[in-house]
């Protein structure tokens, strides 16, 4: 069976061995998957009434949704024996262990925080993300295509920008097929279909898959599995900023306009208006 | 000295996409009057570059041609563009899928941040954008000597008239090209002939009340009365109504239509995102209580497969 297991614990040897009959007898060492803490989608952000930022005390923090969506491809992938290693990894405070270890619940296999105290901007979180790409060596990267908090849609990109790979963003399908990979993408147009050699960065769309629930037997079990902590100052990544935050402001309100009684009333309001002729 | 600007073009299909008339309005913004040059890179794309050429406040308009460039893909066109940046100040692309997936990846080749989907210019260097759906509106400035890249969110900008002929140029940049991502197809979605969802003037757009696939036709059909683009919300996206590229809102489309006319739509924060830069938001919807009553400026409580009908009687 040529397939190289080293480095891998007897845990791993499970998947390694379903992997290896999967398809072309190929499979992935590791896919990594990049999660970012951020104030969960349910709640109704407000700006700060000084503007600099947007209240976040005693705020329900999640994991990114897009980010638990591209976990979720991770596992799937490694679930019908096409990855032996789904290792997640985020990049922020030591609060972000909460989100790695519901990473771990969903069924990541490690974790991996990368410890930093004050916010990044997306071209530095991609500078430490290659430093650990080039320390785990993944064949495969998924992040999320953007974080719903700063809304920046980047650090897939950059990260494939600085590791020189490829990259298949927005993606609504995934299939590896060896050491290839053929992503389906949700673009303006329409689906854009791309094909990528690995190793590569897909950054997922909404549709891709629906994440799954985790169990509480899962939660326990992800206790024990391994977390790794390191200093983001230790790994000789450039953090500092290019961009200066100036403030924050509520949105301008749209004002809310009169009802209408029937369809009369709204073809009468809609001529007013110019429309229809 | 005057700053110098440098547009990415979208195009597709020997068009070239308005996106690029929005981008030329906000560098008239950042820069008044100096006019900023557009990229087009492409294969075979003169009749692009003619239509960029006939735009207002464009200088000068640079053409990559080669075949490598036949299909939009970010891994290719970023070191061409990443080695033609370094001659300017600002570069700039749409904040569509085509730029959303390029423009990051050119920042990054030049190790500079970006700032994405920039809705309005306060100041040279001093720009706004939405964050958090658009529940907050973040302010940046890009300190003095950092070269400023950003997508332009397109919704903010109208698009430029036609101006006086710029001068077209060919170049040619040394940059390797990969050969590790490779274009296979573009699957079209469902406008099919009717007018295209981010520069129609008019946009009627259905949800989940709709209820299926089949019954979209009635909105179909009003919009082909009107003349009006056809959207959707991201549940009956979802729920597989209709394609991916009728979705409007945070994560779709973000637009910016005269007349929006949403059908059977709630009008979660996403979606509201992505319309509230319309002239007039008319909401129809069976449920008092939706949330798109308190933006729309005309609201209708009421069936939609009743005031549908009504409605294309009217205009008939």
């Amino acid at each position: 069976m040529a397939v190289d297991v080293g480095g891998l614990s007897p845990y791993d040897w499970g998947p390694t061995i379903r992997a290896a009959c999967f398809g072309c007898g190929k499979s992935m060492k590791k896919i990594m998957v990049c999660l970012k803490r951020v104030v969960d989608y349910n709640v109704r952000v407000r700006v700060k009434a000084d503007g600099t930022g947007v209240v976040t005390d005693g705020v329900k923090m999640s994991i990114n949704p897009f980010d638990e969506i591209a976990l979720e491809e991770a596992l799937r992938i490694r679930e019908r024996g096409g990855a032996a290693e789904v290792v997640v990894v985020t990049i922020g405070p030591a609060d972000c262990q909460q989100q790695l270890r519901t990473g771990l619940a969903m069924g990541a296999d490690r974790a991996i925080l990368v410890e930093h105290g004050t916010e990044l901007e997306p071209l530095a979180v991609a500078g430490l993300l290659l430093k650990l790409v080039e320390k785990e060596h993944p064949d495969l990267v998924i992040v999320g295509k953007q974080a719903i908090d700063d809304d920046c849609n980047q650090t897939g990109q950059m990260l494939a920008a600085l590791w020189d790979r490829p990259q298949a963003t927005f993606a609504s399908k995934l299939e590896v097929d060896g050491d290839r990979i053929r992503v389906t993408r949700e673009v303006d147009a329409g689906l854009e279909v791309i094909e990528a050699d690995l190793p590569a960065v897909v950054t997922t769309d909404l549709r891709l898959n629906e994440p799954r629930y985790v169990k509480l037997p899962d939660i326990m079990k992800a206790k024990k599995k391994p977390l790794e902590i390191l200093a983001a100052g230790s790994l000789g990544a450039a953090l500092e900023p290019s961009l200066r935050t100036t403030g924050y402001a509520p949105p301008p309100e749209r004002q809310k306009g009169a009802m209408v009684a029937d369809v009369d009333a709204l073809v009468g309001a809609l001529r007013d208006k110019g429309f229809l002729g | 000295m005057t700053a110098k600007i440098l547009i990415i073009a979208e195009h597709a299909g020997g068009r070239l996409n308005q996106s690029t008339a929005r981008c030329l309005a906000c560098a008239s913004q950042i820069s008044p009057g100096a006019g900023a040059d557009v990229l087009v890179a492409g294969s075979q794309c003169g009749a692009v570059a003619a239509e960029a050429a006939a735009l207002a406040g464009v200088a000068e308009v640079l053409v990559i041609d080669r075949a490598e460039n036949s299909a939009p893909v970010a891994a290719v066109l970023a070191p061409q563009i990443a080695a033609l940046a370094t001659a300017y100040d600002y570069v700039l692309g749409p904040s569509t899928t085509f730029g959303k997936d390029l423009m990051p990846r050119v920042a990054a080749l030049l190790r500079v941040g970006q700032v994405s989907d920039l809705m309005s210019v306060e100041g040279p260097r001093r720009f706004t954008r939405p964050v958090y759906a658009g529940n907050a509106i973040q302010s940046v400035e890009v300190p003095e000597g950092t070269r400023v890249i950003a997508t332009v969110r397109t919704a903010s900008f109208r698009p430029v008239a036609a101006g006086a002929a710029a001068p077209i140029r060919g170049v040619q940049v040394g940059a390797a090209l990969p050969t590790h991502t490779r274009f296979i197809e573009l699957r079209s979605g469902g406008g099919g002939e009717r007018p295209d969802l981010q520069t129609a003037r008019l946009v009627i757009s259905g949800g989940r009340g709709v209820g299926s696939e089949a019954n979209f036709r009635i909105l179909y059909q009003l919009a082909g009365k009107m003349g009006a683009a056809v959207g959707a919300s991201r549940a009956a996206v979802d729920a597989g109504f209709v394609p991916n590229d009728m979705q409007v809102g945070q994560t779709g489309k973000i637009i910016a239509p005269e007349l929006y006319m949403a059908f059977g739509i709630s009008g979660a924060i996403q979606h509201l995102t992505g319309i509230k830069d319309a002239g007039l938001i008319v909401a129809v919807n069976k449920d008092p209580e939706a949330p798109i009553f308190q933006i729309a400026d005309i609201g209708l409580v009421g069936d939609l497969f009743q005031v549908i009908p009504e409605l294309e009687k009217r205009i008939g």
